[in-house]
């Protein structure tokens, strides 16, 4: 991997189109604090950043390296102890729901683990149902928003006709991850945060899974946050690498100089620790 | 839901506790059909009748007669008639009299009876026997002859006009009267109690006021508990600081002297089945607020409510279709719980006195209140008790069956 010939670079359309480069969600001194006193525990520490439209960028980092919790700022799910975030050019302001759904139209997510993502008490078909409302299709009729849910997961290769009326335990993890992107086809926010989505899938389903992001980027010029502790699959995926420690962004860069040329020592041993197939460990 | 049930009717355990508890409703509902009427009211003149069938003399002296004749029925008069007491001292007798020890036997009424008309002389002044217990055996031997003694008994009655006796019939010994010829035959299962009240009745009565206790302070504990729960576990901040403070106020001071402090100070007149029942459900919340909080604290930071908030839903839905399911078998186990600890809180004040106001409804802990002033347990009235007593524990014990029963259900880890 570290010649980066096998990158695919036909997909990627932030490269061929500089003049998109605007920037969509940034922030300074972003900190969160867990605890205080003698527990405190310093989650994520004073980090900048800034994704623009458009791009894949890929946060790396090692468990516990405040990865989930950035991302769960980014969300608005967790309060910020620190630092400014800035979402279109502005401020951002979640301060009412009615502010935070304002949000939440323009950013989503992706969980790592499709098991829990889904209240298991509720059919599937609400879930999808839940995005064709918040797109403002309340109003719709009923036709109408099977066809658009079923568009959605044809997008993801999976029939609606054999999902509906199914609680989620009764499909496989592979196809519950598919349904969150068919999901985020309904919702088509501004920005992506893919919190390890391939993580707990299997090989097979895990090609299949970014191939989904990457088309739901050059279909839907999405913004992809991509979150993975994978270095390899990192430099795989993604126009922009951020490498984390201990809630620190220890180097960021394009993919190839951050991978080709490495600066930071935490960074070289990251690239040490992606198994090879062509050497002895 | 369907498949929980399935599953819960598969528990050993649920099905013994629910079939109990089945019983228990069954009886409740069908008995004052069967046996209609005021359950208080005072049929006995008189306290602790001993349970059994009681017959109407008057009536049985109107029902035909048949004669029968049976061999042992003067030796089952004899019998009622000598106490364990008269019997060794009727041995004592024979002893002194000479008859060999191990010719004598304790239980034998015929035998005894027989040596005793051989050997007993009222002139024989044995050494050392006090005047009193000579005329002791005196009076002993009386009472025995005259039970022997084959009499019909003349029945009397005043005329109306000239008050003289006239004869209305004769009972001979060996006349009988079959009980279903006899018109008014009262049976009391359970005797009465110390008012001369029907138990069983009372206590069917009794079992469904305290039920409906238990439900009421169940209900209000759950409900307040459930709420106070979702909202420090959800919301959490100030207000789960809040209410916590609270919770662990009432945790500290045991609820039960709130309980007594709280009864005591509501006047006996306004002291009826239903503020009792709010007065228990208002003081045992704390657990289930504790146990909700815990597990919503658990559920709030999952993916799935994540994914929900991403989704725009508003607070409330939130809480009630991502949370609450999820709790909900929880927060049902923790209701049965609740309505066992009712009753049995409900006893515990009544025992004291501090239950319900004691004249329009009896409740299981009354009856136990009651029992407990009119010494019972000292007059060896075990039917005023033991049946009250053996109620609580039933119902209890199905309640906290079914519970343990469905802990395995909604946690297949338990299944052994």
């Amino acid at each position: 991997m570290h010649e980066g010939s096998n990158r695919p670079t036909d997909n990627r359309p932030t490269e061929n189109c500089p003049t998109e480069k605007r920037v969509c969600l940034s922030g300074t001194g972003v900190t969160k604090v867990f605890g205080a006193g003698s527990r405190k525990t310093v989650a994520v520490d004073h980090v900048d950043f800034s994704f623009n439209e458009g791009e894949m960028i890929s946060i790396v980092g090692e468990s516990g390296s405040g990865k989930t919790t950035l991302v769960k700022m980014l969300l608005g799910l967790t309060s910020v102890t620190d630092g400014d975030l800035y979402f279109m050019g502005k401020k951002r302001d979640i301060r009412t729901r009615r502010r935070k759904k304002a949000y939440w139209k323009g950013i989503q997510a992706i969980f790592q683990d499709p098991f829990s993502a889904y209240n298991i008490f509720k059919k599937i078909d609400s879930v999808l149902l839940d995005c064709v409302h918040m797109r403002g299709g309340r109003h719709l009729p009923h036709e109408e928003k099977i066809r658009m849910i079923s568009e959605a997961c044809g997008f993801v290769n999976l029939k609606y006709e054999e999902l509906t009326n199914k609680y989620p335990f009764e499909l496989s993890g592979g196809q519950m991850q598919r349904l969150m992107i068919a999901r985020i086809f309904l919702l088509r926010p501004k920005i992506l945060l893919a919190d390890e989505p391939t993580s707990m899938i299997d090989a097979c389903s895990r090609a299949t899974i970014l191939d989904m992001l990457m088309k739901l980027r050059a279909e839907e010029g999405m913004t992809i946050v991509f979150i993975t502790h994978d270095l390899g699959l990192a430099y795989y995926v993604s126009d922009r690498l951020m490498i984390m420690e201990k809630g620190v962004i220890v180097e960021q860069g394009a993919a190839d100089e951050v991978i080709l040329n490495p600066q930071h020592p935490y960074t070289k041993q990251l690239l040490s620790d992606v198994p090879k197939l062509t050497e002895p460990w | 839901m369907k498949n929980i049930f399935k599953q819960a009717f598969h528990s050993p355990r649920f099905v013994i506790g629910f079939s109990i508890f089945a019983c228990i409703l069954l009886t409740m509902l069908i008995y004052p059909l069967l046996m209609p009427g005021n359950p208080l009211e005072m049929i006995g003149l008189g306290t602790f009748f001993r349970p059994g069938t009681y017959v109407s003399v008057y009536d049985a002296l109107d029902a035909d007669s048949r004669t029968i004749k049976l061999s042992d029925a003067d030796d089952n008069r004899l019998a009622k008639a000598m106490s364990d007491a008269d019997r060794i001292s009727m041995m004592e007798w024979l002893a002194v009299a000479g008859v060999p020890a191990e010719d004598i036997d304790l239980r034998d009424t015929h035998g005894l009876i027989s040596l005793w008309k051989k050997y007993y002389d009222p002139s024989v002044r044995p050494e050392g026997m006090t005047k009193a217990k000579r005329n002791y055996y005196e009076r002993l031997n009386n009472r025995l002859v005259a039970v022997t003694r084959a009499d019909t008994i003349t029945m009397l009655s005043p005329d109306a006009e000239t008050g003289e006796m006239e004869e209305r019939g004769r009972v001979a010994k060996t006349d009988y009267v079959n009980v279903s010829d006899v018109t008014n035959v009262r049976r009391l299962p359970l005797g009465t109690d110390n008012f001369g009240r029907d138990m069983l009745k009372e206590l069917v009565s009794a079992c469904g006021t305290s039920l409906f206790i238990g439900l009421v302070a169940g209900g209000i504990a759950t409900f307040i508990g459930l709420l106070l729960g979702l909202l420090a576990g959800y919301i959490g901040g100030l207000l789960d600081d809040f209410i916590m403070f609270f919770t662990n106020i009432f945790t500290v001071i045991p609820s039960f002297v709130i309980l007594i402090l709280i009864s005591f100070s509501i006047d006996q007149s306004q002291r009826g089945a239903l503020t009792t029942a709010v007065v228990i459900g208002l003081t045992s919340w704390v657990w289930t607020t504790r146990s909700v909080r815990a597990q919503v604290l658990s559920l709030r930071n999952r993916d799935h409510v994540n994914l929900s908030k991403l989704s725009g839903h508003s607070l409330s839905r939130i809480v009630l279709t991502d949370i609450l399911p999820y709790i909900a078998s929880y927060v049902v186990m923790a209701f049965i719980l609740q309505i066992s600890s009712g009753i049995l809180a409900e006893a515990q004040l009544s025992l004291l006195g501090l239950g319900p106001k004691t004249t329009t409804t009896p409740t299981l802990g009354l009856m136990m209140n009651w029992a407990m002033l009119y010494s019972a347990h000292i007059n060896g009235a075990w039917w005023a008790y033991y049946p009250v007593i053996l109620t609580i524990a039933l119902i209890t014990f199905s309640l906290n069956l079914m519970n343990t029963g469905l802990d395995q259900v909604f946690n297949p880890q338990l299944r052994s």
